[in-house]
């Protein structure tokens, strides 16, 4: 092995020049916007999209806006943006409805209620769920249709087809998801249920409901359901819509619960029956507290496409939020190129408050519950 | 269902009352239950068919021949009788279903596939279209697409063209239609032979790579094989090839005659549903892509694989087992919203179905027609999951 070569450097290597810099704004640039030529083209197109729809935006909506005015004269002038003076003039109807004025006070009443039920349920650290609960879906659904109502109680009575705006589209959703709950508990319970005729019987509810478009299943319930009751017997047309939209509700919630229910390890309801629990004591303090934890963030899913769903209400003609938008626009007064558009704006940004609110809210908790066990 | 006893069985069967036996009690249960369902569906039964007396009429499939009088305002077909207005309803859902379900999945990859893009911009980009798109109700989205951009489009007189070829006006897109003369049955048949060609390709590419390693540009090859081949066929045939462009007409209301008509409702509905489904399918995909271990890709870069091939042949493969059965559920979902078509006036099943009903009075029949038909979609999307999951199922050995 001597004729090995060996090689021993005898000079210093050049020295290479100092590494960019890897920290700072143009570092962050030039790592995060333009790796590639391919990379930093889309990064120029699409910035250049993003600030045209951006600064188009906000022209329309702040520089060339009309923000005070009594009627239609200021926003329908050539070249006019949005019109805020007509939604600042219709929003209460907006929220109200054509619910009588004097009477107000009562959806005011139902709505803090409901905001100080609501709050400290979805709060996880506030004490006394359960009595919450009990309180959201039993008491304050009784509490809600007396005040709005009316009657009794020497309350002036208001019929529903004056119920609208807002406070519609929180009762359908509120509704839907109240009925729903229960509803599909024992659906999804029935599904999975050792008994042959209870689970075909499930089964079949569930798959029908959710194989049909929830329109026609609104066309349904107010079409055809009084032709399904005893001649004579009449029903007002928002409580056939509510019933379709629960029923509809349930039909979902309870392939959410079931997917609960599968993921709780057989030995759980082993366990139960080995201490004597009868199977509804079972469920009810074994299964479901632990089932319904984990579809927390799947019941909140689909409580935020229920909402979104309120809107189709508009095609069998209840005035909910965008039914009542839609017939401000009828108003002469107001009536203005621009009118539609900004209602449409200011319609779209508070639906997605709601529903962008509510589905931090489940990401929220599906973090939350993600250290418990996992199987 | 209790089946805990507390006697111990020292001699026999432990006694207990019949009331407390599980077995008995769900059969009491079970029996208890059909005799209401029975009972609630011989009451509806009864209340339908005395509430359809006192008005007059009767349940039946005879009328279904009778002439609709009304038109509809795009139809696949010609249509006079009741039953042809319901199959062309059926048929423009099914158009925009299809087409829907086309655009939703090509732009809900790309923007699935840019939300995961290392670049700021492009996921920022993303993230903001999927939370702009599905937090806002499917049915606002129709209406702003319909009232605030088709129909403020202005009138046929100063319709906006596209280089003279597509005209855009608030009666509708006018796109040109392309008319082939006699001969180009050879442009349809190289057409046809292109892709049972470029299929022959692809097989012999995977086989003399499975034997020899020798790679070969198949796509590349079969995409140029596919559209060159109608190209040389209608050159071969003399360029029977001519395009019929939408004129003015001269009748009073000023509309578009010939070519290619897309009306405003189509058109709404189809962007609508296309892009809220994306909003949807963008986020199937992402998190498909990102239920694919980290390992996996990392393993195949050692195996020296490129950034393309790695995504092609290991983690997209993987990704679309996790991908598919929510996939076909968005597209259930995406034919049942096409309903909301009644919201805008676009003639389909459910609308259809409305308008027949307002005529003839015939809801129970229509409820039937419209959930037979819907239940038909959602089963067979059912039987393709069920199917898909089976075959992409892991094979554990």
């Amino acid at each position: 092995m001597t004729d090995m070569l060996a090689y021993v450097r005898t000079e210093d290597a050049p020295r290479l020049p100092p590494p960019g810099r890897v920290s700072g704004p143009v570092a962050w640039a030039k790592e995060n916007l333009f790796p590639t030529p391919f990379s930093g083209l889309a990064t120029v197109v699409l910035g250049a999209l993003f600030l045209y729809i951006l600064w188009t935006l906000f022209r329309w909506a702040v520089i060339d806006a009309a923000w005070t005015g009594a009627d239609r004269e200021v926003c329908s002038v050539e070249g006019a943006g949005a019109c805020w003076p007509f939604i600042k003039a219709k929003f209460g109807q907006w929220v109200y409805g054509l619910y009588p004025i004097a009477e107000r006070w009562r959806v005011d009443i139902c709505l803090v209620v409901g905001l100080l039920t609501l709050v400290p349920l979805l709060m996880p650290s506030v004490p006394y769920k359960l009595w919450n609960i009990l309180f959201f879906l039993a008491v304050y659904p009784v509490m809600t249709f007396i005040l709005l109502s009316g009657g009794v109680f020497g309350l002036l009575p208001v019929d529903t087809p004056s119920w609208g705006g807002l406070t519609l589209t929180l009762v359908i959703a509120v509704t839907g998801i109240v009925a729903s709950f229960p509803l599909g508990i024992v659906l999804a319970l029935g599904r999975q249920s050792a008994m042959p005729v209870v689970s075909l019987l499930s089964t079949v509810f569930i798959e029908v409901v959710r194989g049909v478009p929830l329109i026609t299943v609104l066309f349904i319930a107010t079409a055809m359901f009084p032709l399904f009751l005893p001649p004579g017997w009449k029903f007002d047309e928002l409580l056939m819509a509510l019933v379709g939209v629960a029923l509809f509700s349930a039909a979902y919630m309870a392939e959410v619960v079931r997917g609960g229910l599968q993921a709780i390890p057989k030995g759980q309801h082993e366990a139960a029956k080995a201490l004597g629990l009868s199977y509804w004591k079972m469920m009810a303090l074994i299964v479901l507290p632990q089932a319904l934890k984990i579809v927390i963030p799947g019941i909140v899913n689909s409580f935020i496409s229920l909402f979104k769903d309120t809107t189709l209400v508009t095609t069998i003609g209840l005035f909910d939020l965008l039914g009542i938008v839609q017939l401000g626009f009828q108003d002469p007064k107001w009536a203005s190129p621009q009118t539609p558009n900004t209602s449409y704006f200011t319609l779209a940004i508070l639906y997605w408050v709601f529903c962008f609110g509510m589905s931090r809210y489940s990401i929220y908790t599906e973090r939350r519950l993600h250290t418990g066990h996992k199987r | 269902m209790s089946t805990a006893n507390s006697t111990v069985a020292s001699a026999g069967p432990p006694e207990r009352s019949l009331l407390h036996d599980p077995k008995v009690r769900g059969y009491a249960i079970q029996a208890i239950l059909l005799i209401l369902i029975v009972w609630l569906g011989y009451e509806i039964v009864q209340n339908t068919g005395e509430n359809l007396k006192r008005l007059n009429k009767a349940f039946g499939w005879d009328w279904l021949g009778n002439s609709a009088g009304f038109d509809m305002s795009q139809s696949l077909i010609p249509y006079s009788s009741y039953r042809s207005v319901l199959v062309a309803g059926f048929l423009n859902t099914l158009l925009v279903a299809v087409l829907g379900i086309v655009f939703a999945t090509i732009l809900g990859f790309l923007i699935g596939v840019m939300r995961i893009s290392k670049n700021w911009l492009l996921s920022t980009f993303a993230t903001v279209y999927v939370e702009t798109v599905r937090n806002i109700p499917l049915l606002l989205q129709l209406i702003i697409w319909y009232a605030l951009v088709l129909k403020p489009l202005p009138d046929p007189r100063a319709a906006l063209s596209l280089f003279g070829v597509v005209q855009f006006s608030n009666k509708g897109i006018y796109f040109p239609l392309p008319v082939f003369g006699g001969g180009a049955w050879l442009a349809l048949a190289l057409f046809i032979a292109a892709i049972i060609g470029a299929y022959v390709v692809r097989r012999w590419a995977k086989a003399r790579q499975e034997k020899t390693g020798e790679q070969f540009p198949h796509f590349l090859t079969g995409i140029a094989m596919i559209v060159l081949a109608p190209l040389v066929g209608l050159v071969l045939a003399g360029w029977p090839l001519s395009f019929e462009y939408p004129v003015l007409g001269t009748g009073l209301i000023k509309n578009f005659s010939g070519g290619l008509p897309l009306y405003p409702e189509f058109v709404a509905l189809l962007l609508g549903l296309s892009i809220y489904t994306s909003s949807f399918i963008a986020e199937i995909v992402r998190s498909g892509i990102q239920a694919v271990s980290h390992g996996q890709s990392e393993a195949s870069h050692a195996l020296g694989l490129r950034n393309s091939p790695t995504l092609r042949l290991v983690v997209i493969p993987q990704a679309m087992r996790v991908v598919i059965p929510p996939l076909a559920n968005q597209f259930l979902n995406l034919t049942k919203n096409s309903s909301l078509a009644v919201a805008i006036g676009y003639p389909d099943l459910v609308a259809m179905g409305g308008t027949v009903n307002n005529q003839s009075g015939r809801i129970i029949e229509v409820m039937l027609i419209w959930m037979v038909v819907y239940l038909t979609l959602s089963l067979l999307t059912a039987g393709f999951m069920n199917w898909f999951n089976s075959r992409m199922r892991l094979v554990e050995r």
